[in-house]
């Protein structure tokens, strides 16, 4: 099957693979921090910006990646999948997304790995950039921090979506054909967020269906306060990750111009003879026509860099991205943390640390600072006051002040001791006086009740 | 009208074979406070997935290709989050675009009813007297029709629900985009500016240009940029 594959196009195609499958999980974790993410655009490729796309690499999260790949690629029934959850402060937990990266048997063998694979790969990671911000778990995690932390899982191997529940839903990413396979991104997540008791990670059926509405339904902007997600040096991160990757994994930054096949002519582009026009199916003609390599080694290699992952992590020049002090450090500081302003005691860890791992902050000394200004605020934490079955937060005031200015009404006059003992008085004497004025009108009363029957 | 090439009007493709233009058509109902966002989160995510790194083209036929960084964008008055590219140029750009055509909608008249498109073309060089062609690949237009609420509930459920819809015309998009359909194919040193706008310094979109309709009360189009109309690309 790969006989048509030429040996340096093979050994191309699994890095782009493999550094894909690796972009891929950081994309998605990214999107689940609950904070804006920023990269800046760099005109000059530096050789480690694999697909030409500024994404960072969380050393962690590169780490749990390659542990669950154990050095083999997304193949035909091995599939790479990141399970994203949700966990309370209770310890319940709730599966609300699998992203799947896999393989699958339909070939192109006419597919030009160095060039339209690699392109396709990096429209795709764009596409995934897109995707993530509108599946409802992005929202849900946006707003993680007291309540509730959002976690991931890394898995290879067969796809296990029954940990969605009923009725889930599939959103496909994209797909990019290889010569040895298609490669499909995809995501399958849960619409219904009745809650689980799942804290082995078993599948088992809730014991209580309750909905939690206000994980879903709370109003944006949130009238309770946001808390940064703060990074909370912990149980996980006793060890260092290696920031530092195989010298060797250069990505792609050169590619080869062929002039255009109607310009055939002599001296063109430093003597680059003109392509021969070659069968190419559809519309992709004149895409892989253009950039037909013409010998193995068509691309220069970029000066290997020493680190793939100490790439400055700068925000745009306006600032327009939140915290661009914090942001200017060279690895990220802030992660998904826990439980602000609990005390570490009450912290409930992971059930299963090789299974899941909180979002953590990189190894960085001013994650504990900023753990640090967390935990000095005060014990009670002011909250808006919330109406029962009020809907409307952005007019709290209509229920609430009503609420507000209704509960203690004034007193009643007449229950008032002092002026209540004399009314009382006033009354018991005029009693006879009424007594006979009634006994008069008896017919009368006698006649309107007769005219109700 | 916005857009790179400005410099040199484009003449009308000539008469020949058909136009073979890939046309996506969106609708989206919203306030008159959410045009502004919506129409940039359609046109920045397009954008997204049309703009490369800058190129450099070197010796020996070969050429490197810069970064595309990106970030977040929350909107103010939609419940909604998208990703674009990081170039305040390209930014600018849009904003203009969108701003002009915002101003226009709510100068039209009470219908609020107009749509924005954007063309991606390639230029193709012709030989004195003849100008430039201007021969669009993909269009992508977007049917905005304005509503007007009575109370803030009714916003603050506006707000969720125009959300919700621009999810699923990122979606859309996401799905056209990966079909991986026609592009332009990856042109030489001297052709580069016939595909791609050069002239921002941090990325390189292909070829756009922005354009907008007003529809008046009778129902018919006013034209308020371009003469030329396609309308054929503009039916589904």
């Amino acid at each position: 099957m790969d006989t048509d594959l030429s040996s340096q196009d093979r050994k191309d195609l699994d890095k782009f693979i493999k550094f894909f499958a690796l972009k891929t999980v950081q994309v998605i974790v990214q999107a689940r921090l609950g904070e804006k993410i920023c990269t800046r655009s760099s005109s000059s490729p530096t050789g480690s910006d694999w697909f030409n796309l500024a994404i960072k690499d969380i050393p962690e999260v590169t780490h749990e990646a390659k542990k669950a790949l154990a050095g083999q690629l997304p193949a035909v029934g091995r599939s790479m999948c990141v399970e994203i959850s949700l966990k309370t402060s209770e310890g319940d937990s709730m599966e609300l997304e699998i992203w799947c990266l896999e393989m699958n048997e339909k070939c192109d063998k006419e597919i030009k790995v160095s060039y339209t694979v690699y392109n396709r790969l990096s429209l795709l990671l764009k596409s995934l950039l897109a995707i993530t911000r509108v599946t409802p778990a992005y929202r849900l995690s946006r707003k993680q921090g007291h309540e509730y932390v959002i976690l991931y899982r890394i898995y290879f191997g067969e796809v296990q979506l029954s940990g969605l529940g009923e009725g889930f839903q599939t959103v496909r990413v994209g797909t990019v054909g290889t010569p040895v396979g298609t490669i499909t991104l995809s995501c399958a997540y849960r619409i219904n967020l009745a809650f689980m008791s799942n804290r082995q990670f078993e599948r088992t059926p809730p014991i209580m269906g309750i909905i939690i509405d206000h994980f879903v339904d709370r109003p944006y902007p949130s009238s309770s306060p946001m808390h940064p997600c703060n990074y909370r040096a912990g149980e996980d991160n006793g060890a260092v990750y290696p920031s530092v990757e195989d010298s060797q994994e250069v990505c792609t930054t050169s590619f080869s111009t062929s002039p255009p096949s109607q310009l055939i002519g002599p001296g063109k582009e430093g003597g680059v003879p003109p392509v021969p026009s070659q069968p190419a199916h559809g519309t992709q003609a004149d895409q892989e026509r253009m950039c037909t390599p013409l010998d193995g080694g068509h691309y220069s290699a970029a000066t290997p860099s020493s680190s793939e992952d100490t790439e400055t992590v700068s925000n745009s020049s306006e600032g327009k991205c939140g915290s661009p002090h914090d942001l200017l450090e060279t690895i990220f500081i802030r992660k998904v943390g826990a439980f602000v302003n609990k005390p570490i005691n009450q912290v409930n860890p992971p059930d299963s640390p090789e299974t899941a791992s909180p979002l953590q902050g990189s190894l960085h000394s001013e994650g504990s600072s900023g753990s640090s200004t967390g935990n000095t605020h005060d014990d009670f934490v002011m909250i808006d006051f919330k109406p029962a079955f009020s809907k409307d937060d952005i007019l709290p005031m209509d229920l609430g002040t009503f609420y507000r200015e209704f509960q203690n009404p004034p007193q009643l006059s007449s229950l008032s001791i002092d002026i209540g003992a004399q009314s009382m008085a006033e009354d018991l004497d005029s009693l006879p006086e009424k007594l006979a004025v009634h006994e008069k009108n008896v017919k009368e009363f006698d006649a309107f009740v007769e005219t109700l029957q | 009208m916005v857009g790179p090439g400005r410099s040199r009007c484009c003449a009308p493709p000539r008469a020949g074979p058909a136009m073979n233009c890939r046309a996506e058509v969106l609708e989206v109902s919203v306030e008159a406070r959410q045009v502004e966002e919506a129409m940039l989160a359609v046109l920045h995510t397009v954008l997204l997935h049309r703009s490369t790194g800058k190129f450099h083209y070197k010796k020996e036929g070969t050429y490197s290709i810069g970064t595309v960084g990106t970030q977040d964008v929350d909107c103010d008055f939609i419940d909604f989050a998208y990703v674009r590219v990081s170039s305040e140029e390209l930014d600018r750009a849009l904003r203009k675009a969108v701003g002009e055509f915002k101003d226009a909608l709510r100068s039209s008249g009470s219908d609020g009813m107009g749509q924005i498109s954007l063309e991606f073309y390639q230029k193709k060089k012709s030989r004195w007297p003849f100008s430039d062609e201007c021969i669009p690949w993909e269009l992508w237009t977007i049917k905005v029709n304005v509503v007007n609420l009575a109370n803030e509930q009714e916003r603050q459920i506006c707000r969720e629900k125009v959300g919700e819809k621009l999810c699923e015309k990122i979606i859309n998009i996401v799905e056209v985009m990966n079909r991986h359909e026609y592009l332009p194919k990856m042109p030489t040193q001297s052709e580069v500016d016939n595909v791609f706008d050069t002239s921002l310094k941090d990325v390189q979109p292909y070829l756009y240009k922005i354009s907008y309709q007003i529809t008046d009360t009778l129902g018919t189009s006013v034209t308020t940029t371009m003469r030329r109309l396609i309308k054929d690309t503009l039916a589904l």
